[in-house]
């Protein structure tokens, strides 16, 4: 396990919604704090986004999305995750959630969902904290 | 230039009385020093403390600002604006499936809304039907769910479909959806020649800003301008292009972003058209705009007016139109979805309410206000109607609408219209040089403009330059609001079945071969023996679901895909 890497993002924007501008400024925030970022672009499904995670060998994926169909999405990537044998990639979401709907979300394995008004520099201060590199895969 | 509005003694005692106000602006400033370190709009454009003739010394009244309803139409696109007619107050709305729309439609009818305004849901603007893999959780979230003629019938029930203007925020499957409109108008007994109404159809937006991706810019480019040949034979009082600013602005673009950008959409749609061998007065008088009003007042006011006052000259002097319709910047606006706050949500109708102002003082044709609510969801009944009611307060109570353009001559106004003008043609220059739109937009180059200045203007809020209340200036919690809006989860079983058994019931034969004509339009040389309009709408009447219609465009002229750059 090589401590010093730095911690690899995937921002991925799940579902139809093209509302990418919390993804974009997010991923750059990412970048200027020193972490390494793949942004997907909109419009991914749950499996090519953990498709992507698995590939990049990410650390952390956060999803974005404003459409309202994260009920579906978002416990959907959480299960592709466990399917590839990819549990160990954290995940977070941003966006817009009924109230109700974010316990619903962390009781599915989402560690941490961001509302509107947070601020980038509190969620790059959550990650430091709450994200390691993962092991690395031994080929 | 033409002649001056002062004469030079005049200017000369301004200049010294300005010089002589400055000292003592300095001098009071060392008691009581400037709240702001630097003092700027939202877009983050410096503003002076005062302003003064000699800010616009160089403007003349007749030629740079004009009367209303004559060129260069700063202060107006008609001569009479609100003393005759009110703006059409259109309330874009779509929620669930076809019939939960229809009833807020009549809601919004019977409550004194003017206009319809169609939004739908994200597999619809995408193009693909509710039973699509790519559509899981999304049915009737952002919008109504429309697959088939046989929705859209059920949309638009009982509604006159010649009394009324119908907007419809569609945009790559704006040609099945305009089709699905005109065949189901027509099965209704309505003449195609009186329908009046607006589709977004404004595809190079998308790969700018709002991503509803679907085709690459150019068979984009074709199908925008065969709807503009339909319309300009067909469909004559139909905007086939709302040529939008919006999205722009939403996705974090500044003000000036926006109005170059938009117009320089504008710019390309017309040049397609001539290609096409149009004459520009036969179409460029149904082209319209589709504005933002954010929060900062004044900013948009002067976006409004040097919108139209761009627009006429380059429809005059570089398109060279004659008929002075074809250089009326009319449009539509909407209030700033992205002002809105999730905390303290009740604030949102003073945002909202202050926005409207602005559209109104910068001579909109058609206005939506957003909903204290639209910042989680859809809004609820209860919060579309206290929007509604904000404008009609605005229209009737406050007086605002008794004078024509009452800013003008405000030397802030003047000398800030004037800036963005100046600021967005200097952008004009730029995409001239990179070699239009198309070109710019894969050389990323506005893609990346917006995402800068949003990066930026979020960098603001946090350091709280940009002030934000409820969020970084007494920052509040979230309630929970006892009316929200939720979207049936079984809607999309129902939704589903229904379009299967829609295509089971057509006849195959007739399908198919609307279809294979369609394709064949596809495949041939854009022209008007190809215009794929009278195929569509004959595809739809046979029973051509959207994705089915969108799927063949997809097939014939490829896909775009989101470069996910930042």
């Amino acid at each position: 396990m090589n401590k010093s890497r730095k911690l690899r993002i995937l921002i991925a924007k799940p579902g139809l919604d093209g509302h990418d501008r919390g993804a974009r400024v997010i991923a750059r925030a990412f970048r200027d704090a020193g972490f390494e970022v793949v942004y997907t672009g909109c419009h991914q499904t749950p499996e090519q986004i953990v498709s992507t995670a698995i590939q990049e060998d990410v650390d952390l994926i956060g999803l974005s999305i404003l459409s309202g169909a994260h009920a579906y999405s978002f416990p959907r990537v959480i299960e592709l995750l466990k399917e590839n044998n990819a549990e160990d990639i954290t995940v977070i979401g941003g966006g817009i959630f009924p109230l109700e709907d974010i316990p619903v979300l962390k009781e599915a394995g989402i560690k941490e969902i961001f509302e509107p008004g947070t601020k980038l520099h509190e969620i790059c201060a959550w990650v430091d904290q709450n994200v390691k590199p993962r092991q690395a895969m031994v080929a | 230039m033409g002649k001056r509005q002062f004469s030079e003694s005049a200017l000369e005692r301004m200049e010294k009385e300005y010089q002589e106000w400055q000292a003592e602006y300095r001098k009071a400033l060392q008691k009581v020093p400037e709240r702001l370190e630097r003092f700027s709009t939202v877009s983050d454009l410096e503003v002076k403390p005062l302003y003064t003739p000699l800010d616009i010394k160089d403007k003349n009244y007749s030629e740079d600002i004009g009367f209303p309803g004559m060129y260069p139409f700063t202060r107006g696109v008609q001569s009479t604006m609100y003393r005759a007619r009110h703006w059409t107050m259109r309330m874009f709305a779509g929620l669930g499936g076809a019939e939960d729309t229809n009833e807020r439609f009549h809601y919004l009818i019977n409550h004194g809304e003017t206009g319809l305004s169609t939004a739908f849901d994200f597999p619809t603007l995408m193009g693909y039907d509710t039973e699509s893999p790519l559509a899981r959780g999304e049915c009737g979230k952002c919008g109504v769910a429309i697959d088939t003629i046989d929705d859209m019938q059920r949309l638009f029930a009982n509604i006159n479909l010649e009394d009324v203007t119908t907007s419809m925020t569609i945009n790559p499957p704006a040609s099945v959806i305009w089709a699905m409109y005109i065949a189901n108008a027509e099965n209704e007994g309505y003449d195609r020649k009186r329908l009046g109404g607006t589709i977004q159809n404004d595809c190079l937006k998308e790969f700018i800003a709002q991503k509803t991706l679907m085709l690459p810019p150019d068979p984009s480019l074709r199908l925008v301008t065969d709807t503009v040949e339909f319309g300009t034979r067909e469909v004559p009082r139909w905007n086939t292009i709302s040529i939008s600013g919006y999205h722009i602005r939403e996705a974090g673009a500044t003000a000036v972003q926006e109005l170059a950008f938009t117009v320089y959409d504008g710019i390309t749609y017309v040049e397609e058209c001539l290609k096409r061998g149009l004459n520009v007065d036969d179409f460029a008088g149904r082209l319209s705009y589709f504005w933002n009003s954010h929060i900062d007042f004044f900013e948009e006011i002067a976006k409004m007016r040097a919108g139209r006052r761009m627009w006429a000259r380059i429809m005059k002097e570089r398109f060279k139109a004659k008929n002075p319709r074809s250089m009326l910047m009319r449009f539509h606006t909407q209030t700033a979805g992205c002002s809105l706050t999730a905390q303290e949500p009740y604030n949102n109708v003073v945002r909202t309410t202050t926005e409207a102002l602005a559209a109104i003082f910068g001579g909109t044709q058609s206005l939506h206000t957003n909903s204290l609510d639209e910042v989680y969801m859809i809004p609820s009944e209860h919060a579309v109607l206290i929007a509604l009611r904000t404008q009609q307060i605005l229209a009737e109570e406050v007086g605002v609408t008794n004078v024509i353009d009452p800013l003008a001559g405000s030397y802030f106004v003047e000398a800030l219209t004037d800036k963005m003008e100046e600021e967005a043609t200097a952008y004009i220059r730029k995409l001239d040089e990179m070699g239009g739109m198309v070109a710019a937009i894969e050389k990323d180059y506005p893609q990346m403009e917006i995402a800068d200045a949003a990066y930026h203007f979020q960098q603001q809020v946090e350091k709280g330059e940009k002030v934000i209340i409820g969020v970084n200036k007494y920052p509040s919690t979230r309630p929970e609001l006892e009316f929200i809006l939720r979207i049936d989860p079984e809607l999309e079983r129902r939704q589903v079945e229904r379009t299967q058994q829609f295509k089971q019931k057509r006849d195959q034969v007739k399908f198919q071969r609307a279809m294979d004509e369609l394709r064949r339009r596809c495949e041939g040389p854009p022209c008007w023996e190809n215009n794929v309009m009278p195929a569509l709408i004959d595809a739809v009447r046979a029973g051509a679901t959207e994705q089915e219609c969108c799927d063949l465009y997809r097939d014939v002229f490829g896909v775009y895909t989101d470069p996910g750059t930042f």
